[in-house]
């Protein structure tokens, strides 16, 4: 069982980034749920959602004990990371942190400056597509070419496939190994 | 071929599964955490042909159901919380002119207005009816995304089984999810499918009534009225039992809570517990079947559900003849924890022991 949350503002696509996580769980024909916070939720407010992925049927969809904290923002780490199992991995989106900010000690802290690589990649709605490109380099929880082809077909069903993606995810990619 | 797995929400797989049974009429107003049926509804209804009113209110909603169930229309309301509070007098009149709907509560938490997380307290309003006078409707809870597209899919066909509402009970937690779903194949339902139904009528045609006093000139209507709920007694009553055979202790939930169950029996297992659990799909009528043969040294039941006062423990209180102790769990605003389940398994089992 993999207990995922990723979290941060509205309208930074963290409901997308655990919805392409589920998407990419279905194809392999794992056992998924993606549970978001909902109800007051808006554009500039916070946002999460919990994904659940196992070989077995899944109880509470609520994620307690997280492996992986996916967040874009500082709010979303101050409130996610207590949850966060010894050992797990947070990746942060360093664009959006002060240089000080400070970590758990026992967990694995993979800064990604991904709001910059996806502004320069003239993709700023890409930001949650880099971080997902770390994501995959870091923790290997999927295929590389698997999970940037279920980003394009998950796209393709809404109608929407944008190529700056896949460039993102590189670049997502890249950035976990040069640091 | 089967159709592809497709990932859902809840309340959306509700939606999609109602109107591929053929529902054509949808009325109900929005409120968390149900909306997304609204949502979703308000632009594919269009798609196949069917009508979507957002009401003015949920009473305006469950009355435009009453009417279009009066036209012989698979219709549809919804809500939640304070607002299914509101639809009571409406289900109260569709029982009494004998029509078929289907109504969906996704529950909230609390009384009155509440909060609009998880909750399963609306348990004796759904299985004791909170309109006024007579009757009971069929309850039908989902415990996936899969399971409420197969409740509500087969809903519309009991409900006219039994020319009765049926109403489906879900949670927001089950609403609010998303899980691979297979969705079933899409039917037309023929709005003149009955005799019963009202419609245009010529000079010298027969003058078809749907009447909310429908015992005036009902011939027998107290052994019709008894009959019908003891067909749907006799017939109807759905359950999943699991691991009951040699067990002592047996866990008994529905919805969300019923998963944490399952886990429950899973875990409990691992570590030697003779530990079962009783789902029940229906929850009117409730599965009295399920507790006839029940194992030689069981020691009792834990009813886990998230409310406070513990509404389904009468039921089961009835379904056993008191004859067992019956522990509850209850949790408000958490779904219940597996562990706690296999905490109270384990001091039931020592406290037989002593």
């Amino acid at each position: 069982m993999k207990e995922i949350i990723c979290a941060g503002f509205g309208g930074q696509g963290v409901l997308i980034t655990g919805m392409i996580l589920a998407y990419c769980s279905m194809r392999k024909g794992e056992h998924f749920t993606w549970y978001p916070s909902y109800g007051s939720e808006m554009r500039g407010g916070t946002a999460n959602c919990n994904v659940k992925i196992s070989e077995e049927e899944i109880a509470s969809p609520y994620a307690k004990h997280l492996d992986i904290l996916l967040s874009m923002n500082d709010v979303a780490i101050g409130k996610f990371e207590p949850r966060m199992k010894p050992g797990a991995t947070l990746f942060a989106n360093s664009s959006l942190l002060s240089e000080d900010r400070v970590f758990r000690p026992d967990i694995n802290v993979v800064k990604v400056p991904a709001s910059q690589i996806a502004a320069e990649l003239h993709n700023p709605r890409g930001t949650n597509i880099v971080m997902l490109g770390a994501l995959c380099q870091t923790t290997g929880l999927y295929e590389k070419e698997f999970m940037k082809e279920s980003i394009d077909e998950y796209f393709a069903k809404k109608g929407k496939v944008n190529p700056g993606n896949s460039l993102c995810f590189d670049a997502g990619v890249q950035a976990v190994l040069e640091a | 071929m089967a159709e592809e797995k497709v990932m859902m929400k809840g309340n959306e797989a509700l939606a999609e599964a109602a109107l591929r049974a053929g529902c054509r009429f949808y009325s109900g107003y929005p409120i968390t955490p149900q909306t997304e049926i609204l949502e979703y509804l308000s632009w594919r209804m269009d798609e196949v042909g069917g009508e979507f009113i957002q009401t003015e209110s949920e009473l305006a909603g469950v009355n435009m159901l009453y009417g279009a169930a009066a036209a012989g229309a698979r219709a549809l309301t919804s809500s939640a919380g304070p607002g299914f509070a509101l639809k009571q007098e409406g289900i109260s009149y569709l029982c009494a002119a004998d029509l078929p709907a289907v109504l969906i509560d996704v529950m909230r938490i609390g009384n009155g207005l509440g909060d609009i997380a998880q909750g399963q307290g609306d348990y004796w309003q759904l299985t004791r009816g909170g309109g006024n006078g007579d009757y009971r409707t069929i309850v039908l809870a989902p415990n996936s995304v899969q399971e409420s597209a197969d409740l509500i899919y087969g809903a519309f066909d009991l409900a006219e089984k039994y020319v009765h509402p049926v109403i489906i009970a879900s949670d927001a937690a089950i609403g609010q999810m998303m899980e691979p779903v297979e969705l079933p194949p899409m039917k037309e339902h023929d709005i003149d499918s009955y005799d019963w139904s009202v419609k245009g009528c010529k000079t010298g045609d027969v003058q078809r009534i749907i009447s909310n006093v429908c015992f005036y000139g009902h011939k027998n209507y107290e052994e019709y009225l008894t009959a019908k709920y003891r067909e749907i007694e006799k017939n109807e009553q759905r359950w999943e039992s699991i691991c009951t055979e040699d067990a002592q202790v047996i866990v008994v939930a529905y919805g969300i809570s019923s998963r944490v169950a399952r886990e429950a029996v899973r875990n409990g297992r691992k570590k030697g517990l003779r530990i079962g659990m009783i789902r029940p799909i229906t929850l009117w009528p409730y599965p009295v079947r399920a507790f006839e043969k029940l194992p030689g040294d069981l020691k009792g039941f834990i009813s886990v559900e998230m409310n406070i006062l513990g509404q389904m423990v009468d039921d089961i209180r009835l379904a056993t003849d008191a004859k067992y102790p019956i522990e509850f769990y209850g949790t408000f605003f958490d779904v219940p924890e597996s562990e706690r389940i296999i905490e109270l398994a384990e001091q039931m089992l020592q406290g037989q022991g002593e």
